[in-house]
């Protein structure tokens, strides 16, 4: 008994002095806390960061909304969020606010005797299917955007994302885009009232409803979409082109946004214009306290997010996600040595 | 149990040889034994300390519940309970859909769940061969044990979609066409929805209410079984005039912990009931369940009257749940009066 008592206590203070060894080698561990949308991409760069610098990154995907309130307390070293704070909400709790990393939302449909990418949709019925006024495939409105495709008279159902999610904001912001009465009567956030249909939770959900239900209509995200292989649908953009989701459609719907540093980058890349953009396109987005009580931990956040932007494509790319453009980056980077600063004003970075 | 008694007995053995010193303690301690004395009153201290803490805890999350949800108390008033309205963009909210979702898919859990574990636990105390008691009881409980989101996953991707194909359609056809009761099965045959959240949310009862039935029925005085069943008793009669009667208690019991069970599941019920925010009256359209509604907007939830409306949601249920104790308790009471008039 009194052999493996001290056996455990030796083990026990060994635990204990690797464990300080360990946390004195990371000191520089930074702390993050937000979207779930990019939390693939982010776990990916942390990994590579760490084996290239010997700097550790710790990201809790616990949702945008978690994010905001955690960069607010100053519990994180950064918050992410995929639905962009307004530049008033920036200003009220000092905090700056960049892009990082873009993907879009592809709907998706279960149509027996319908290939992937084959059916085609407009804006404007996307949100009338979602209102529930298209009621049944062979709709009129459908038809005419796809002659000669034999549609079934089969009820639509809509799935939406039952949970709290970017990936809605990003959609209902689109539907709103086009659909005045979408906008009037249901809006945009990152839940909203769905008029019609059943929702499923996150992308796994609606995914699993849609492959259920013959005759369902439901949006993921891109990624999701092409690693379950599901039947995507084209989409009509705002030049009038029909345009399939991929990392060229995003790219040149990134490419076309309006991004403004003194509007804390605030853009949403819906409905962009340009022959091949992807209309429902939307960035994904890092905030970071303006004063930083301690900057040598924001340097370390930073030259993580510098790192990302400089070496972080090809990761981002094979994860289905699109890099920011390098005019944008370049945007961002001087609103870095700009907006954060320590507690006597100097700028960290 | 069997360790209790153990443990005493060897306490009487170790005291026995030095009898003659205690009694003379009794008339002058030791320091020693002052020392015990002490011990002794700052652990009812502690134990007291430890009861407390959970009434502590119970009134604290109240009042933090109540201080949280102030901002949408204020904005709505009574009229939360009673709006469909759940719109995040307007910031209108309203509960009426999710504790219509709550108390209807837990009243059809109970209404499948109790007759079925009334069956187990009789058969298991009553019937079954000796060698089938014990297995059957273990699996029992093992079903108890399964974490609900294994329920939850298994109600999507094998329950439901068997339950649109199968049941659902025979549901519609039958009772569809009959005034008044159609009402109840109208739409088409999603799988997901009420009636499926409150069949899985029975399964998951199911083991929580035939245990305890199972454990009270075995604490039934063999004799006064037998006796029956001496007077020519049949096994219902049993079973119905003398088992029931003598456990009643612990059978209310039983089903207060199912029913609390049901009422509180997330998880689960997330994944069948379908989590729209629109009342119908139809058992096969998709609702929305109040523990589903919060494990699915909370992380997302931006801004006060948006958080404070789901923590309303949560101060709602828990006034629920206590409400259906409290009932349980008075029912108790009640009955334990009239058997006091009857004897």
């Amino acid at each position: 008994m009194s052999l493996s008592f001290t056996h455990t206590t030796r083990r026990l203070a060994a635990a204990v002095l690797t464990l300080a060894v360990f946390s004195q080698a990371h000191a520089l561990d930074i702390t993050g806390a937000g979207a779930t949308f990019p939390y693939p991409i982010y776990a990916k760069w942390a990994e590579a960061y760490r084996a290239a610098t010997g700097n550790g990154l710790n990201y809790q995907s616990i949702g945008s909304g978690g994010g905001i309130k955690q960069i607010k307390a100053k519990t994180v070293d950064f918050g992410a969020t995929d639905k962009p704070l307004t530049k008033e909400e920036l200003d009220r709790d000092n905090l700056v606010q960049w892009p990082m990393v873009i993907g879009g939302v592809v709907p998706v449909v279960n149509l027996p005797g319908i290939q992937a990418g084959q059916l085609k949709l407009s804006g404007s019925v996307l949100a009338d299917i979602y209102l529930g006024k298209v009621k049944k495939w062979n709709d009129p409105a459908i038809a005419a955007l796809n002659k000669g495709l034999s549609l079934p008279n089969q009820d639509i159902l809509a799935v939406a994302r039952s949970d709290g999610s970017g990936t809605t904001f990003i959609f209902t912001n689109y539907l709103s885009k086009v659909s005045a009465e979408w906008k009037d009567k249901v809006g945009s956030d990152t839940a909203v009232r769905w008029p019609t249909g059943i929702n499923g939770k996150g992308n796994e959900g609606v995914a699993s409803y849609v492959r259920q239900q013959a005759g369902s209509i439901g949006y993921v995200e891109y990624a999701y979409a092409l690693q379950n292989k599901m039947s995507f649908v084209q989409m009509k953009n705002r030049d009038g082109q029909f345009v399939s989701p991929n990392d060229k459609s995003f790219s040149a719907a990134a490419a076309n946004g309006n991004w403004k540093a003194e509007a804390g980058f605030y853009e949403i890349l819906t409905e962009e214009p340009g022959k091949a953009s992807w209309p429902i396109t939307g960035a994904t987005f890092i905030l970071m306290q303006k004063v930083q009580e301690k900057p040598e931990k924001a340097r370390g956040a930073l030259g993580f997010f510098e790192w990302a932007y400089k070496n972080g494509d090809k990761a981002a790319l094979e994860l289905d996600y699109v890099p920011m453009p390098e005019n944008v980056t370049r945007l961002v980077a001087g609103e870095w040595k700009r907006a954060i600063k320590d507690t006597a004003g100097k700028p960290v970075f | 149990m069997g360790a209790g008694i153990i443990r005493l007995s060897g306490h009487k053995s170790t005291m026995n040889p030095h009898s003659p010193n205690e009694l003379h303690a009794l008339v002058r301690r030791t320091p020693r034994q002052r020392l015990h004395q002490y011990g002794d009153v700052l652990f009812e201290y502690i134990t007291r300390g430890f009861a407390i803490l959970v009434l502590g805890t119970l009134l604290a999350i109240m009042v933090s519940l109540l201080v949280t949800s102030l901002p949408s108390l204020k904005a709505f008033g009574f009229g939360f309970l009673f709006s469909d309205e759940w719109d995040p963009v307007r910031d209108r909210f309203g509960a009426l859909v999710p504790i219509y979702g709550t108390l209807v898919s837990s009243f059809i859990a109970m209404l499948i769940a109790l007759p079925i574990s009334f069956g187990i636990a009789i058969f298991l105390t009553e019937m079954s061969p000796a060698w089938l008691k014990r297995p059957l009881g273990t699996a029992i409980e093992l079903l108890a044990a399964i974490p609900s989101i294994i329920y939850g996953m298994w109600g999507l991707f094998v329950f439901t979609p068997i339950f649109s194909r199968t049941v659902q359609p025979l549901l519609i056809a039958v009772f569809g066409p009959i005034p008044g009761l159609g009402i109840l099965f109208q739409g088409p045959p999603l799988g997901i929805g009420m009636l499926a959240a409150g069949i899985i949310l029975a399964i998951m009862v199911i083991p929580f209410i035939s245990s305890v039935m199972r454990d009270v029925f075995e604490l039934v005085p063999a004799v006064l079984k037998e006796s029956a069943y001496g007077l020519g008793a049949t096994t219902w009669e049993v079973v119905w005039r003398v088992v029931l009667p003598y456990t009643r208690t612990g059978v209310v019991g039983g089903i207060m912990l199912g029913l609390g069970r049901a009422l509180g599941e997330t998880m689960a019920v997330t994944f069948v009931i379908g989590n729209a925010q629109r009342l119908s009256p139809s058992l096969l359209a998709p609702g929305n369940s109040i523990a589903s509604s919060l494990a699915n907007e909370f992380a997302e939830a931006v801004g006060d009257l948006y958080t404070s409306s789901l923590i309303e949601l949560g101060l709602i249920l828990f006034l629920i749940t206590t409400v259906v104790l409290a009932i349980a308790k008075l029912m108790l009471l009640r009955m334990g009066r009239l058997e006091g008039v009857r004897s």
